[in-house]
């Protein structure tokens, strides 16, 4: 952190300081305002339209994108906290070679993967099903990762007052270290929620039934489509950030917490 | 009591890696498997061919292209990203007023996804049509309209792709180099003035730079990662009904059409690309480590 004092510039210094923030600040927002201005340009009635307009399954789609993501998220909690808090305390004999297991994968770029997950989710039946979009994006080798870091630094002292009131491992984590660390947990959630909403490769190769598209993949094939429907296309893509902005602006504290955690820790 | 604890680990640990096994380790054995076989529009090849696969895609002048189109890419997006990425932040972090304003503005777009992002680039700041943004921009210095993601010569397209890239992604590395400005200590700076540093150029070579080492490095090596997997922007910007044009084909497209294209689905070279692609992407993100770590 820079002291204050000290950090004295000339005025044109200042000037120039400023000059940049505001042209970058334009350039920022641009995009979104364009996006808004467009997508509303028709008026509120273009909105309207893509709920009834049943050529495109928008509704569904957007249906289907919060279903998806609430999913995950939630699974991705679920199943990381519990790998994370077992392989930073439980003092099992082959814990270190299982965490190099976990932490081996993320060395392994999407690239090599998404081809033959999609064999493996196919040969399962789960393409166009809601199971093929949800669960193999649920095991997370980062999260359990940044988890397990996380519950390295958790007070010890905390977690033997619950044994010494009779708790097991499980009682311990569930009544003593998850309510204290509401906090991290929302940070993973707010990440990986954003992550699972704006996702798009892999609900493309898995969502071939547009009955299962979520939002960005109806948006891709409106966008990729043979004369694009522009305003409607527009409206759809100004609601499908919304959920996400409202998510931004709510929860931008947790928000930082967790891209410096996930993008300095991983 | 060992017992028990091996239960209790695997209670805690055991859904986990039953389904880090079953889809990423069985997928990278199975695929492994496949890039051995003829697997045309089947998971359960019959016909060993060997190296045949590997040869393929290796003497595929389009792949070797790809390939090649990405390198160039990582090598002009990524200094530009951390460049970009480090003057935000200390703009940011040197404001004194207003602060969590100009964060949240260029943290943003992190929320926007590639599609939406793509759909903004292509249908409206850089359309084709006289009132587009970049049109109405280059009309006030005189320029001509441009069709910007239709010119092929020059290249034009590229500047609708890396611009919305570095959109969508100098905020979120902009986050991590506040954060490790901020872990930078005050009384490195006071030192470094009372040894008689100037502020600015002097200061930020001795003091700044060291400081965010670490964060520079770990975005060096996300973008790296991250420039050989891009998909979205390409896909949606460049691609339309009539399929991708067979220029600025990112791997991932590359193989996505390979491996799961309408045109037939040939498993075995989509996976022997993919094993080919992964041992590039570890290949360079260890020689820039190498060299990173030399020169500083």
């Amino acid at each position: 952190m820079i002291p204050p004092v000290g950090h004295r510039r000339g005025t044109l210094g200042a000037i120039a300081h400023w000059a940049a923030l505001v042209v970058a600040t334009v350039l920022f927002l641009l995009p979104f305002f364009v996006l808004l201005r467009d997508g509303l340009a028709a008026g509120w009635s273009t909105v309207a339209d893509l709920f009834t307009d049943m050529e495109i399954p928008f509704a569904r789609s957007l249906l289907n994108s919060t279903v998806v993501a609430s999913l995950q998220t939630a699974g991705q909690l679920l199943l990381c906290s519990l790998a994370g808090y077992g392989l930073a305390r439980i003092p099992y004999r082959h814990a270190p070679k299982i965490l190099y297991a976990v932490v081996a994968t993320l060395m392994v770029p999407t690239a090599v993967t998404f081809v033959p997950s999609f064999v493996v989710v196919s040969s399962l039946g789960w393409l166009s099903d809601l199971r093929g979009l949800v669960v193999p994006g649920l095991f997370s080798a980062l999260n359990v990762f940044l988890f397990r870091q996380y519950f390295l630094d958790f007070p010890v002292s905390l977690e033997e007052a619950g044994r010494l009131d009779g708790l097991s491992r499980w009682g311990v984590f569930w009544r003593v270290v998850v309510p204290n660390s509401t906090a991290f947990f929302a940070a993973i959630a707010v990440i990986d929620f954003i992550g699972s909403w704006n996702q798009f490769l892999w609900p493309l190769i898995i969502a071939q039934d547009s009955s299962t598209w979520t939002v960005q993949v109806a948006l891709s094939s409106l966008l990729t489509a043979q004369n694009p429907k522009i305003t409607l296309l527009f409206a759809g893509a100004a609601v499908s950030i919304l959920p996400i902005v409202l998510v931004f602006v709510l929860a931008q504290r947790y928000l930082v917490r967790g891209v410096t955690e996930t993008g300095l820790q991983g | 009591m060992t017992r028990r604890t091996a239960l209790t680990f695997w209670l805690f640990v055991g859904p986990f890696a039953a389904g880090l096994l079953l889809f990423t380790y069985a997928p990278i054995g199975w695929s492994a498997y496949l890039s051995f076989f003829d697997a045309r529009n089947t998971v359960t090849p019959t016909e060993f061919v060997g190296l045949g696969n590997y040869v393929d895609m290796l003497t595929d002048r389009a792949f070797l292209d790809s390939l090649g189109t990405f390198s160039l890419f990582a090598l002009f997006v990524i200094p530009t990203t951390v460049v970009l990425a480090l003057v935000l932040a200390l703009m940011v972090d040197r404001v004194r007023v207003a602060k969590a304003f100009f964060r949240s503005v260029f943290f943003l777009p992190f929320a926007c996804s590639y599609v939406v992002a793509s759909l903004v680039w292509k249908m409206s700041l850089f359309s084709g049509v006289d009132t587009g943004v970049a049109n109405t921009v280059f009309g006030w210095f005189g320029g001509d309209p441009q069709a910007w993601v239709g010119t092929v010569d020059p290249p034009l397209y590229w500047v609708v792709l890396v611009t919305a890239r570095l959109w969508l992604q100098l905020g979120f590395y902009m986050i991590l180099f506040i954060a490790a400005l901020q872990r930078i200590p005050a009384h490195l700076y006071e030192a470094a003035w009372t040894d008689g540093a100037a502020p600015g150029w002097q200061t930020f070579r001795h003091v700044t730079l060291p400081g965010v080492r670490g964060a520079l490095v770990a975005v060096l090596v996300l973008n790296l990662i991250n420039a050989y997997q891009a998909f979205d922007e390409f896909y949606n910007i460049l691609g339309d009904s009539r399929g991708y044009p067979p220029f600025a084909r990112p791997p991932l497209v590359y193989l996505y059409y390979t491996s799961l294209g309408s045109g037939g689905q040939d498993l075995g070279r989509g996976s022997a690309g993919a094993v080919i692609l992964a041992l590039v992407i570890a290949l360079v993100t260890l020689l820039s480590g190498k060299v990173f770590r030399r020169s500083s």
